[in-house]
């Protein structure tokens, strides 16, 4: 019984409910009675002990609540194919109408703002330069490359028109290649080299000039397969700063560039893409942006006319969602198999030796039509 | 910026386990980490075991006075179960020897560790309550974990006032304090 009182004492010195009189004479006794202080000691690690239970299982408690929650409403999924696709039929489903009287609506401001835009503005083409190569020089450079690699004819037939040129990658060791969609412009035909002059034949598998985005399959019986890319391809963002360096293909020979990134969005507040502080030149569109690891963050593109060094490029995000819409659109056809290279064996690497791993893996495409 | 307060009011809220932010925690991260564990040789039941592991050691951080958070919430906890799911997967002897990563990891080392204690802690406390028998274990399971007065208490449990329930409950927390600290020392 005398423990309960003193026990109880303890408690109400520890919540702080004592009365100042009693607290005083309590704290004298604590004082002078080394028992009764381990007591307190004790008791209050005790009580911490019984709160952070209580909390833990309270917390367990909302989290298997919450679970059967998001359950049943079908925002997780346990079983079955596991995607978000259910959610979004059940919230079309739902929301179909309002969806569609907002369309309308917001289609109709989007026409009148575009309308007034197109009829106001002044044509801002000349701002931004894509930065595909000239005819012109992909000609000459086509000769030279020609001299230069005797063993091998150029796959290019000898009555093709060439109507421009840029720069890839691969993003599948099976053979496929994003660049920039504007590359392609007005092109039927294209052919890929690397910087060792090995030249491949390609068809455009996928085109899409609005992203600026193509994908480009190698086809031609000299091509192996390879296992593993050096590179990784980022699917998170990258930071304001990262230092940042480029290969590709303004001139015949692949060439490296280095700058930093300087802001997270792109022409115009263009959240799809990065602005970026280097030299770039007609040639490099469609080249790899890499930051220090080896991972690419983004596809070079376009660049600021008015400004020096000033560039954007597509963020590697993209990629990861270009390749799942083709994935969920496509269902039968090759894009099926493609798997993005997700961890770089370049990491701890110095600069020119991930240069040499990867300079295998990054083309100098060029695009053209047969007369 | 505005993400970044978002943040820290999410993580506020799951310290005062406040629903509404524990089910945005939950909805943002729990399909990344299911498709992870099952991806990795794992059940639906581990995705659910693991990713509530890792809300929880979270949680410990988020009460901590020291509290920093020096990443994004999803790299935390993604981080968490990624150990959790490689050391759960050793355990089992399933380890598959490589492991995809499909975010950027962070260092957790340490939250872990404390995170094992209360683990440990939890489960002494645990078993402690469970030996104490009936009515001590609703009693102090009324009082200390469902919070309710000693009003409440005597009227559920028919002592005649409230004053006869408080002495039976101190006499069911002074054992159940032994049963706690006999295994507490032993160090279980």
């Amino acid at each position: 019984m005398e423990d309960i009182v003193l026990i109880q004492a303890v408690e109400r010195y520890l919540d702080g409910t004592m009365q100042p009189a009693e607290k005083a004479y309590f704290e004298e006794l604590r004082k002078n009675t080394p028992e009764i202080d381990q007591m307190v000691v004790e008791h209050n690690m005790f009580l911490h002990q019984i709160d952070s239970y209580a909390n833990t299982l309270n917390l367990k408690h909302s989290l298997n609540e919450i679970h059967t929650k998001l359950l049943s409403f079908g925002e997780i999924n346990e079983g079955g194919e596991v995607s978000t696709k259910g959610k979004v039929v059940r919230m079309w489903n739902k929301y179909r109408k309002v969806t569609a009287i907002a369309a309308c609506v917001g289609g109709a401001i989007a026409l009148m703002i575009s309308g007034l835009f197109a009829y106001l503005s002044p044509v801002n083409n000349n701002q931004i330069q894509q930065l595909k190569r000239d005819v012109e020089f992909v000609k000459r450079k086509q000769q030279d490359q020609g001299s230069k690699l005797n063993e091998v004819v150029s796959k290019i037939p000898k009555d093709a028109i060439v109507t421009g040129g840029g720069s890839g990658f691969l993003i599948d060791g099976k053979g496929y290649i994003i660049t920039n969609a504007h590359v392609l412009e007005g092109s039927a035909y294209v052919n890929v080299i690397n910087a060792n002059g090995n030249e491949f034949k390609a068809s455009i598998a996928y085109k899409d000039l609005r992203k600026d985005l193509a994908i480009l399959k190698i086809e031609d019986a000299d091509f192996k397969t390879i296992k593993t890319l050096p590179y990784s391809i980022k699917k998170s963002g990258a930071d304001l700063g990262e230092e940042i360096f480029t290969l590709g293909y303004p001139r015949n020979d692949l060439t490296f560039n280095q700058g930093f990134l300087s802001t997270q969005t792109g022409f115009n507040g263009d959240s799809s893409s990065y602005q970026l502080q280097i030299s770039a030149n007609p040639g490099n569109s469609g080249g790899p942006v890499f930051n220090s690891k080896g991972e690419i963050i983004g596809i070079l593109s376009t660049r600021e006319k008015q400004a020096e060094g000033v560039a954007f490029a597509i963020k590697s995000k993209s990629i990861y969602k270009l390749v799942e819409q083709l994935k969920d659109t496509d269902r039968d056809t090759l894009f099926q198999h493609i798997k993005l290279p997700t961890a770089s064996l370049v990491k701890g690497m110095n600069r020119k030796d991930q240069i040499k791993k990867m300079s295998d893996y990054i083309f100098l495409v060029q695009a053209f039509n047969k007369k | 910026m505005k993400s970044e307060l978002n943040e820290q009011a999410l993580l506020k809220g799951l310290a005062e386990n406040d629903s509404k932010a524990i089910e945005t925690i939950y909805k943002e991260n729990f399909n990344t980490i299911q498709s992870f564990i099952l991806n990795n040789n794992g059940t639906y039941d581990d995705a659910r075991d693991i990713f509530q592991e890792a809300i929880i050691t979270l949680y410990e951080k988020a009460i901590s006075s020291s509290f920093v958070l020096t990443s994004k919430i999803n790299t935390y906890v993604y981080s968490i179960c990624r150990r959790l799911w490689l050391k759960r997967l050793h355990q089992m002897g399933r380890y598959t020897g490589k492991i995809e990563n499909i975010e950027d990891t962070i260092a957790v080392e340490e939250d872990l560790d404390f995170h094992e204690k209360r683990n440990a802690e939890f489960a002494i406390m645990d078993r402690a309550l469970n030996s104490l028998g009936e009515p001590c274990k609703s009693l102090l399971e009324g009082y200390y974990i469902k919070k309710m007065d000693m009003q409440e208490l005597s009227k559920a449990f028919g002592y005649t006032n409230a004053d006869n329930a408080k002495n039976q409950k101190y006499k069911c927390l002074m054992r159940l304090k032994k049963l706690f600290f006999t295994q507490y020392n032993i160090g279980e």
